[in-house]
């Protein structure tokens, strides 16, 4: 009697003996669910990243506006009854130009201080009536301020009618918006990390209870605990580390090219440059898109970490 | 001179029971001893519980209530670094395998010495001179869906061996050979035996177990009685 044929009987091909090579191997890939991860981690990286890169614009913008303002003060000499105007912004220039710490002492030319007045009155408006004040513009030593309540002082004295204004208010209400900014940004930032820890918690969860038969496995093999959960971390913080680079690079090639509109459009366009000056990150924008990167990568791989340690405490 | 005398019993039951979640008891009061070095067959009927014994040796579930010690340490207390290293004691042949399927059989049967950190270079020969010895050296480079039943569970045989475990627990392992092939996993375990292993095979098959002079454990209605 013949023996039933049986495909076990055909001769196989001998395949060849592939080398472990990496323990990560033990763990089969999730194609489709860890590729979503990847891609909502890019996408929640590339939104930090680009707010943690205008805050960052927004800042130095702020803190470039308030050291421009901190090195000018302007005299303004209003006219009065029975006052001569010239001869009253005269002494106050020369109480300025007598104090230390003044770099320099500018009379605002009455033409200058009318162009000033150009948005509000038109062009070829006749001022010779209006009692326009005129203005002294003072240059501040960066290196030796003055003392400005003195000078104040002094020219309430000697000059009634004119005021010093330090811009003291405009640089205290730029400085709150400037933090305001700066808070909100870092606030986004954070709630942008939560939803990744929230992503990446909901697909490691999900990753391991699919492959829950082959962690059993594992661990009847006689894996610990720890070299379970670092396979799953380590992957789980390779794929939150490269959606996290994706997202940042994108961001970083993004805030390039607006930095390269204005130059693009022509040095006159009065749009975002005139506002900002030009829109480009300097290398702490660069470096704060950087720390985005790096922290979805260390939330990515801890909270993967974390979502492993429970499931394995779970099912033993 | 018996070689075991100064060592605790490979598995130790006393008054264990088990039921899954708050369902009834599925094992009752079972009180049985395994030396070390001894060769033992657990039978009885489908659904008996033979699977779930095996289970509760291997540490996969535990005990709900009585003592159950595994070479000489209460399973009840066992956790980490020590309950992994009282499986490492263990190997085992699942009913159903259990291979990993994106695995070849290589990396499947080198699958208990990777997860310990050994090198390749230290085990490769080892494994591939066990593959040979089940008659899988052909398909070493093959992933498991490609293979008839009977290969997987000559491969999960292996797999069970490789790390040169105390106590073997085997559920069915001969259910998908031939007779031939049953014979020669039979003496490979017998083997093992003599050179100290402790080996449990959950089996149905009559006609194996009159092959080896080993004692029975039979499970039923809940409880196991020893046939010595």
């Amino acid at each position: 009697m013949t023996r039933p044929h049986h495909p076990q009987d055909e001769p196989r091909a001998r395949a060849p003996i592939q080398a472990f090579g990496h323990p990560g191997r033990l763990v089969p890939s999730e194609g489709g669910a860890e590729r979503s991860l990847a891609a909502v981690i890019a996408i929640l990286t590339f939104l930090a990243a680009l707010v943690a890169g205008a805050a960052e614009i927004g800042l130095t913008t702020a803190a470039s506006w308030q050291q421009a303002l901190g090195r000018e003060a302007t005299i303004q000499v209003r006219p009065a009854p029975g006052r001569d105007l010239e001869a009253d912004t005269e002494r106050g220039a020369a109480i300025a130009r007598a104090t230390p710490g003044i770099l320099s002492v500018r009379k605002v030319p009455a033409a200058e201080a009318a162009r000033l007045l150009e948005p509000w009155l038109g062009t070829g408006a006749d001022l010779s009536d209006l009692p326009v004040p005129r203005l002294v513009a003072l240059a501040l030593d960066p290196g030796r301020r003055p003392d400005l309540p003195g000078l104040a002082e002094r020219l309430r004295a000697a000059v009634p009618p004119a005021t010093l204004d330090t811009h003291q208010a405009w640089m205290e209400r730029l400085s709150r918006v400037a933090v305001a900014g700066g808070a909100l940004a870092a606030a986004i930032v954070g709630l942008v990390l939560l939803a990744s820890a929230g992503a990446t918690a909901f697909a490691t969860r999900g990753v391991l209870a699919g492959h829950r038969e082959v962690v059993e496995v594992l661990h009847l093999a006689g894996a610990e605990d720890r070299f379970v959960a670092r396979l799953f971390a380590r992957r789980f913080a390779r794929l939150g580390l490269g959606g996290a680079v994706a997202g940042a690079t994108a961001a970083g090639l993004l805030m390039l090219a607006l930095g390269s509109l204005p130059a693009r459009f022509g040095p006159d366009n009065d749009g975002i440059q005139g506002l900002f000056g030009a829109v480009s990150l300097g290398w702490r924008g660069y470096g704060a898109i950087a720390a985005v990167m790096l922290l979805q990568g260390v939330v990515a791989g801890q909270v993967a970490a974390a979502a492993v340690k429970r499931f394995l405490k779970a099912t033993s | 001179m018996n070689p075991f005398e100064d060592q605790p019993p490979s598995v130790e039951f006393d008054g264990v029971g088990f039921r899954y979640g708050r369902g009834p008891e599925i094992l009752q009061d079972l009180r049985f001893t395994l030396q070390p070095g001894s060769f033992h067959f657990l039978s009885g009927p489908s659904g008996a519980g033979k699977t779930t014994l095996i289970r509760l040796m291997l540490l996969a579930v535990r005990p709900t209530r009585g003592l159950m010690r595994l070479f000489g340490a209460d399973a009840g207390r066992l956790a980490g670094p020590a309950l992994t290293a009282t499986r490492r004691r263990m190997g085992v042949v699942f009913q159903d395998f259990r291979l990993l399927d994106h695995l070849t059989l290589y990396q499947n049967v080198a699958l208990p010495l990777v997860v310990q950190g050994y090198e390749e270079a230290t085990f490769r020969g080892e494994v591939l001179e066990l593959l040979q010895w089940v008659g899988l050296d052909r398909e070493a480079g093959t992933l498991p869906p490609t293979l008839s039943g009977g290969e997987k569970q000559r491969a999960a045989i292996a797999r069970a061996l490789i790390a040169k475990p105390q106590l073997i627990l085997a559920d069915e392992p001969t259910g998908n050979v031939d007779p031939a092939m049953a014979r020669r996993l039979l003496h490979l375990f017998v083997e093992l035996n003599r050179f100290g292993t402790s080996v449990v095979i959950a089996t149905h098959d009559v006609a194996l177990m009159d092959q080896v002079e080993a004692s029975r454990l039979i499970l039923a209605d809940g409880r196991v009685y020893v046939d010595p």
